[in-house]
């Protein structure tokens, strides 16, 4: 059961993540990043990570990715051009994620000792996780919290900005051409 | 019909599907040439490297490996309340999504 | 048990919840329509059937033989895939909540649940957030401004009103000292409405938060901007007919009963009698298995009558209103709650 569960969800993953590249829509792709995310999430509960799973599927998918299809809607992007990239990403780019690749297959197919993952193993409660969290780690989690708070601060003063811009000069949206040419 | 069921997967594998999530991530950052698409890619690393994190607390019984990816997901939740806000700026000042175009580092 | 057996079970219970879960929603439908109408001193549908019982088949019928036009400019996988996203999210969340006594089946199987999972109160999180996708889609793959702002307004105050959601369950989780669904029930069980979570556990205020936040996600007046439809026309739905337009409809009226089940399962104690052990449970198999049922039921029932008065009641806010409302008040209010219950719960 755990190894039909687990091929059916990598395999979404994987088609998510190939058709994330395929499409050329912004939208299309976030949703099919969507599917990826939601079947990380049920490959997290496989390997007996319940908590993680559920915050994978609030936090990725319930949250971060609204805010993309958000801003996509917003800025209505439309389709983009087909290109195989720089030439940069030509010449170094791609044989470098091939090199990576091969790397990474060589180590992993080559690990000793490494265990198997079954339905019947035991699951980490949110009990554990909370304790270890908030007794070893506390520190760690409220300096994430300062950087939280911080990123909120960022967004906002960056939106303000642009607002306080867009005030200034009410002409801007009516000449995208002019902006373009500065 | 019961071996088949109780059967087990070895996380080997999970570490490869890691491998070649985080793989096709990079290739998306090199070949989408649009700026929230490249976005979405770098968050398709992150969830790769997720995976394995999970995959190795599996292995070792250790709570840890999780608590990374907690922190992990904070980061990205940071990363793309700002991100996306620095993306709507460059869109204000430029019209475009393109990266093409958008290859001079002031607005 | 074996697998095949847990599998077949498994799918009557999906295929029973699922028809009730509808039937439920027909008929919440109606009852709307007729309690608004004695707020409004008038009958309401009473033409069909008796006492206009069969008004819901008779709307089913239409929305099904009228002709579902597709726009010429609209994007179409999406325009298809939104109106399910909706309705879908809306019925699946259902698949956690308990709804009975535990262990009354054959073999101590759980009858009255389709899954007891760890986790439920994050699941039901988790799927109500996935969906705003069916809202956003809808308005963005329909190709029409007004369609376009409409779902704009209605995402951005289901994002902003899911934060006050989420942070007022964290008291009730404090005192409960679990996610599963199952055991924050039995928590309050002991002595009947004087353990529930509302009255023992301290949690009014989280309850007045939950009710706010969750009229403002199922889009319900006083919050029912997103379909305003008597000054802004309607909103994300506006290019929608037939069969689809009433699959938003319906997965509105299924997230008010989820909403409803969650409230009761989390305030009020979910289907334990609210005498506790004052009166000696039913010897009876029958009883003793539906009678909880009939405790959750009428629960459920109260809350889809507030609904329904609040609606009859409260005039419209306005959208600088409704978010001010959200990030101002009730944000605040539910973090002090928060503090509050972990002060109570460290120095009780």
């Amino acid at each position: 059961m755990h190894l039909v569960l687990f091929l059916v969800f990598a395999g979404f993953c994987l088609a998510g993540a190939i058709n994330l590249l395929l499409q050329s829509h912004p939208i299309n792709s976030a949703l099919s990043l969507i599917v990826v995310m939601a079947s990380l999430a049920v490959l997290y509960l496989l390997l007996g990570a319940e908590f993680l799973a559920a915050a994978q599927f609030i936090v990725y998918a319930g949250a971060i990715m609204v805010l993309f299809t958000f801003v996509v809607m917003l800025l209505n992007a439309g389709r983009e051009e087909r290109t195989l990239g720089s030439r940069a990403a030509r010449t170094i780019g791609f044989p470098a994620v091939v090199a990576i690749l091969a790397v990474l297959a060589t180590v992993i197919l080559h690990l000793q000792g490494m265990g198997t993952a079954g339905l019947s193993q035991g699951i980490t409660t949110t009990e554990e996780l909370s304790t270890v969290l908030f007794t070893k780690l506390l520190l760690p989690f409220e300096v994430t919290s300062v950087l939280i708070l911080i990123a909120i601060l960022g967004a906002v003063a960056l939106a303000r900005h642009g607002h306080g811009e867009r005030e200034e000069t009410p002409a801007h949206h009516e000449t995208p051409e002019r902006t373009v040419a500065k | 019909m019961n071996s088949f069921l109780s059967q087990e997967v070895p996380l080997s594998w999970y570490l490869m599907l890691s491998a070649v999530l985080f793989s096709l991530g990079v290739t998306g950052f090199l070949i989408k040439r649009n700026l929230i698409t490249v976005f979405m890619s770098i968050e398709l690393m992150l969830n790769a490297v997720n995976l394995s994190f999970v995959t190795f607390a599996h292995q070792w019984h250790a709570v840890k490996g999780q608590i990374f990816v907690f922190f992990v997901m904070m980061v990205a939740a940071a990363e793309a309340a700002v991100g996306l806000a620095i993306i709507i700026a460059v869109f204000r000042a430029r019209a475009t999504l393109a990266v093409d175009r958008i290859d001079l580092m002031k607005l | 048990m074996t697998i095949l057996q847990f599998f077949l079970w498994s799918v009557l219970k999906v295929a029973v919840v699922t028809v009730v879960m509808l039937l439920g929603v027909a008929y919440t439908v109606l009852l709307e329509r007729k309690l608004v109408g004695r707020i409004q001193n008038r009958w309401g549908p009473n033409r069909v059937g008796p006492f206009g019982l069969l008004q819901p088949l008779v709307d089913g019928a239409k929305s099904f033989l009228k002709e579902d036009m597709i726009p010429a400019g609209v994007y179409k996988p999406l325009y298809v895939l939104a109106p399910v996203l909706s309705l879908g999210c809306a019925l699946i969340s259902i698949g956690v909540v308990p709804f009975g006594e535990p262990k009354t089946g054959p073999g101590g199987l759980d009858l009255f649940e389709i899954s007891n999972v760890n986790i439920g109160l994050l699941v039901i999180l988790g799927i109500t957030s996935i969906g705003v996708y069916g809202i956003a889609l809808a308005g963005w793959s329909s190709n029409n401004k007004y369609s376009l702002l409409g779902s704009l307004r209605s995402s951005a105050q289901l994002i902003s009103y899911e934060l006050a959601l989420g942070l007022s369950l964290v008291g009730v989780v404090l005192v409960s000292q679990s996610f599963n669904l199952r055991v924050i029930v039995e928590k309050q069980a002991e002595k009947g409405i004087v353990t529930w979570n509302i009255f023992g556990g301290f949690q009014f205020v989280a309850f007045f938060i939950y009710l706010m936040a969750a009229y403002a996600e199922t889009n319900r007046s006083p919050f029912d901007l997103p379909e305003a439809e008597s000054e802004l026309a309607g909103g994300y739905n506006i290019e929608y007919s037939s069969m689809k337009f009433a699959m938003f409809f319906m997965a509105e009226y299924a997230n008010m009963i989820t909403v409803g089940c969650v409230a009761t399962l989390l305030f009020f104690g979910g289907w334990t009698s609210p005498f506790g052990n004052l009166i000696d449970p039913p010897q009876n198999v029958f009883a003793h298995a539906l009678f909880p049922m009939f405790w959750f039921v009428g629960k459920v029932f109260c809350f889809l009558c507030l609904y329904v008065w609040v609606r009859g009641t409260l005039p419209r806010f306005r959208y600088d209103q409704l978010m001010r409302f959200g990030w101002r008040f009730l944000m605040p209010l539910a973090i002090l709650n928060i503090v509050a219950t972990s002060l109570w719960l460290a120095y009780r």
